[in-house]
């Protein structure tokens, strides 16, 4: 039954043009991510506390490699332009400029994530190793995941955007204006992530 | 007419001040008072008590009298009259339970500084045998101000607290002793330095109306001073598992020269003194 | 947007939902049926949950423990708090009303975001089931609803899992409900409706909504770190592995402190309907009332560590969360006595929505009482996690939320089904619960006073008069259910027809058939100015005197 349209959905669609109902939607998606965000601030908060009041004994403090993560920065800022950047294709109308530029951001993002995976192959501590480590896989972990879906948001938008007559156009743009907003929000948790785990 | 109203209001409020203050002095609302800081905390009760007892007679005598006066009588049409707001009234509604308020913050304020809540922990337990001051305690009470306990200058008596699935044990280092029950001289400042084994417990005991949770990993700390002779239930108050309800033990407070005694009897170092 | 929409056409508008009673039990878009679906869902778990507390009365009614196991004791207890909690009143005052009554408010015909309106209510459900199973099959979770670590990392692992995913399940039900909620209030509003003209209703889902979308994804992240710390063994909250159990309290309060105004705030709102119309006259200080629920808010954010005095937190800490819990008291005492000054001067019918309405007034001002009390340091160190609590708690969610529940069900039955409830049976009802609400818990203040520890199946044998009132009391909440479900289910076959409009009332749920449409009005949304225009002197212009269809 939820494979088809509502009457419900078809009767707004008759009265109400295509570009208010996003509106909402969108807002919507914001109001989401205020809550995602609220999240990752209750696992920021937790790892602040941790590290004022359960110093470590000396010995078990590491150093964390700074060139893997920062690699990592940088390729998840040159894909919040890059997406930036497909948005204004569509904008223009200009669908194979734009299924381009989602294709440079799927493949930045999945470069986060393998240079992501051979950081924590190369770790010296494992998860359960103390309450450190547990933290840092916690939060770089939940952050993968969302890169991940991010990815894969970012793949269905292109692949909708490459089918001829296909759902995404400069009229309907609202799966890619969401993919990037969400991407962008990642981007910046990301940007928070390094300045506390790495730089702090 | 108006005149009526004030005589009326003000009588009817004078007699639930006064109702509140006979029945916080009548009524056994609270146990016995056993520990210095008892008493301040029995004037704090009274005092929101009695506050308590006008704001809730208040609303509800306004409540219940409307509900009968403006009640729609058989045969009555029409709608009541349409008062949307009245900014006075409702500026006044704002300002008193802010003053209110604010009377009870710092009202409360000084009786926690009073029994010694606002003190440093690491200073007031700083002379602890076995806390030094890089170990880091967390929370607690502090000692009630030395004016308050009279005989000031008793020596003080250090008691480590182990709390465990589904009992306390008290260890007095100065004589070895483990003991399932906490023995005080009355009038001494004690001071518990507690750590759990396994869950977080809580010490509480009524007649001190003190309560400090009992924390793994974390040691905290509570002072008091007994003041009355007798047996008090000391109570876990935090659920720790199927027996949480069983976990109980007593602290007896008794003359400094009973516990002396007992604490010969039990010390494996015969000859230390208080 | 949508109202120069034609009148919807039966046929179209029916033809892909089934119709009739099906309706309440498929996967259904209609707002009007989700609250419905919220509400029966909700009552249920409320019986359930009413199941759970009766064991533990009953337990208390001797000072040893001897009815239950002590580990069925602690799982029975935490069940009850959690299905209380999650799966009767968040939902039913959010959920239920919400749904029902928002669209009409804002001039809407449907949420912003039905379909996701309707996995937010199909996730419940199953959560529900989930929980209440796991009981049967390896041990429910038996760490309180609180599930403080260590305890709950150290109780069968089984149990624990489960309340962790169903209560992760139920936050995000509730976090898409609160999301849809600020959409619809914000972004569905009729052309015309000014914010401020909205009914007090909407001012608190907004409220809510905004401390849930808030608050509750910081829980559910607790909860993630606390399963890992059962499953996979980190050691996030375990002091064994250098874990910080504080920690856990901090995150747990932020959310579950807010939680409660997420229990009250909508209940507020819907105490602000129903007086106004069965007093017959405006709700008194409108402006005030918008400005003390967003002050709610705000300082409801802010105010968590006062569930931790006793936990070790630092003085200054303890001093900070003092003067913000007090000052709570504040906004909440300007709605109390704005609430009066709506009943002052009015013609109030005497009927059950109003005497429920009037009976959380009084059962709230004595929570809220004791709140400002247990907010003082000094006071809590003595009180806290004793019956005293157990007391405070029940007057604000019980006193305060459940009374509101049952004022609004006596209100908008006739909204709902077309049919009149029977007002005798609904004051027998009322007069039960008072009653018996007040022997249950009232006795148990001074439980805690006197040093009775909450969460306990065995006290002191000096508290078993007291607490076989409290058991009397609770009997009767018992025995208060039983006219209550007659009305419910013998009006809705026997009952005597509503009309559209039984209370003569101005907000736009009203200026429709009994039960509405599917698309709430037959013809143009109406546009509600004066929501609370009722009075003598009004020339009520805005709101023409509804003709009976």
């Amino acid at each position: 039954m939820t494979t088809l349209p509502s009457t419900k959905e078809k009767s707004e669609e008759l009265t109400s043009s295509d570009h208010q109902h996003s509106d909402h939607r969108l807002f919507g998606l914001i109001t989401f991510l205020v809550a995602d965000g609220m999240t990752f601030a209750g696992f920021f908060a937790a790892y602040l506390t941790y590290k004022s009041v359960n110093p470590l004994l000396p010995d078990a403090i590491y150093e964390l490699e700074l060139p893997l993560p920062t690699l990592n920065t940088i390729l998840l800022l040159v894909s919040s332009a890059t997406f930036h950047k497909a948005g204004k294709s569509l904008e223009a109308a200009n669908s194979k400029q734009c299924q381009r530029w989602l294709l440079i951001t799927a493949g930045l993002g999945i470069a986060f994530l393998i240079s992501q995976m051979v950081e924590y192959f190369t770790l010296p501590f494992g998860l359960t190793d103390n309450l450190y480590a547990s933290t840092f896989y916690a939060l770089t972990g939940f952050h993968g995941l969302h890169v991940t879906l991010g990815s894969i948001m970012i793949l269905i938008v292109w692949w909708q955007a490459r089918s001829p007559g296909g759902r995404i156009t400069n009229v309907n743009n609202f799966p890619l204006e969401a993919a990037e907003i969400y991407w962008h929000f990642v981007d910046g948790i990301w940007v928070i992530l390094f300045i506390i785990l790495y730089l702090l | 007419m108006l005149q009526k109203t004030a005589i009326y209001t003000i009588s009817i409020s004078l007699l639930i001040i006064v109702g509140g203050v006979w029945a916080v002095d009548n009524l056994n609302l609270l146990p016995v008072v056993a520990s210095s800081n008892a008493p301040i905390y029995d004037e704090l009760f009274k005092v929101l008590f009695v506050i308590g007892i006008i704001l809730f007679v208040g609303i509800t005598g306004l409540v219940i009298y409307s509900l009968i006066r403006f009640r729609k009588k058989p045969g009555q049409f029409g709608d009541g009259i349409a008062i949307e707001d009245n900014l006075p009234l409702e500026i006044f509604w704002t300002a008193v339970p802010a003053i209110v308020v604010l009377f009870v913050g710092l009202y409360s304020y000084d009786i926690y500084e009073r029994m010694g809540g606002m003190q440093s922990l690491s200073t007031s337990s700083h002379d602890h045998h076995s806390i030094n001051s890089e170990e880091k305690v967390w929370g607690g009470i502090g000692l009630t101000s030395q004016k308050l306990i009279g005989e000031s200058s008793l020596p003080k008596i250090n008691v480590d607290v182990t709390a465990l699935q589904f009992a306390f044990l008290f260890n007095y280092p100065e004589g070895e002793i483990v003991s399932g029950e906490l023995h005080v001289p009355r009038g001494h400042p004690v001071t518990l330095k507690m750590e759990s084994k396994d869950v977080i417990h809580a010490f509480w005991v009524p007649e001190f109306r003190l309560k400090q949770d009992v924390i793994p990993g974390q040691p905290t700390v509570i002072n008091f001073t007994p003041t009355k002779n007798g047996r008090y239930p000391i109570i876990c108050a935090e659920l720790c598992g199927p027996y949480h309800g069983g976990m109980r033990s007593t602290v007896v407070v008794e003359e400094p020269e009973e516990y002396q005694e007992w604490f010969k009897q039990n010390s494996k170092q015969p000859g230390m003194e208080l | 947007m949508s109202i120069s929409l034609p009148p919807a056409n039966e046929n179209t508008s029916n033809s892909l939902q089934p119709t009739g009673w099906l309706r309440f039990i498929s996967f259904s878009l209609d707002h009007k049926v989700i609250g419905l679906q919220y509400l029966v869902c909700g009552f249920l778990f409320y019986l359930i949950g009413g199941v759970l507390a009766g064991a533990i009365r009953i337990e208390l009614l001797s000072p040893i423990s001897d009815f239950l196991a002590r580990d069925v004791y602690n799982q029975v207890l935490t069940l009850h708090g959690t299905i209380m909690i999650f799966l009767w009143i968040v939902p039913v005052v959010n959920g239920a009303f919400g749904n029902y009554l928002i669209p009409f408010y804002v001039g809407a015909r449907d949420m912003a975001f039905p379909r996701l309106n309707a996995v937010a209510f199909w996730m419940i459900p199953p959560a529900g089931l989930m929980l209440i199973t796991s009981y049967f099959i390896n041990g429910a979770a038996q760490s309180g609803w609180t599930a403080y670590p260590p305890l709950s990392i150290t109780t069968p692992a089984a149990g624990q899992i489960v309340w962790i995913v169903s209560v992760l399940l139920l936050g995000g039900s509730s976090i898409f409900g609160g999301i849809n909620f600020i959409a619809t209030i914000l972004k569905l509003r009729r052309p015309g409706l000014k914010l401020m003209q909205l009914p007090m209703y909407c001012w608190a889902m907004l409220g809510t909504s905004i401390l849930v979308v808030l608050s509750t994804p910081v829980l559910a992240g607790t909860l993630i770190l606390l399963s890992f710390d059962i499953v996979a063994h980190t050691g996030f909250f375990n002091p064994a592995l250098g874990g910080n159990v504080i920690v856990y309290q901090h995150l747990f309060w932020f959310y579950s402190h807010p939680a409660v105004y997420i229990m009250v705030l909508p209940a507020f709102g819907l105490v602000s309907e129903i007086l106004p119309v069965h007093c017959r006259k405006p709700l008194f200080g409108y402006t005030t009332m918008v400005y003390s629920i967003m002050g709610i808010v705000v300082l409801g954010l802010v105010v968590w560590a006062h569930h931790m005095f006793t936990s070790g937190t630092p003085p200054w800490m303890r001093l900070f969360f003092t003067i913000a819990t007090s000052f709570i008291a504040v906004p909440t005492g300007i709605k109390f006595f704005n609430w009066v000054a709506t009943l002052w001067g009015g013609r109030i019918s005497l009927n059950s929505a109003i005497l429920f309405s009037c009976g959380f007034i009084v059962n709230f001002v004595l929570g809220g009482i004791t709140g400002v009390a247990l907010a003082q340091v000094p006071f809590d160190i003595h009180v806290h996690d004793t019956y005293f609590v157990v007391a405070h708690f029940h007057y604000i969610v019980y006193g305060g939320s459940v009374f509101v529940i049952f004022s609004s069900i006596y209100h908008w039955y006739p909204k709902f089904t077309g049919k009149m409830l029977d007002e005798k049976l609904g004051i027998i009802h009322f007069a039960l619960t008072f009653i018996g609400f007040n022997l249950c818990f009232a006795p148990q203040h001074w439980l805690g006073l006197n040093g009775m520890p909450r969460r306990v199946a065995e006290y002191d044998p000096q508290f078993t008069l007291v607490n076989q009132i409290s058991s009397v009391g609770a009997l009767l909440m018992a025995i208060s259910t039983l006219p209550f479900l007659w009305n419910i289910l013998y009006s809705f076959i026997k009952g005597e027809k509503a009309g559209n409009n039984p209370w003569q009332a101005l907000t736009p749920e009203w200026l429709t058939t009994s039960p509405p449409p599917v698309e709430n009005w037959p013809g143009e949304a109406p546009l509600v100015t004066k929501p609370y225009g009722y009075g003598a002197n009004h020339s009520n212009e805005n709101n023409p005197p509804i003709t009976q269809a």
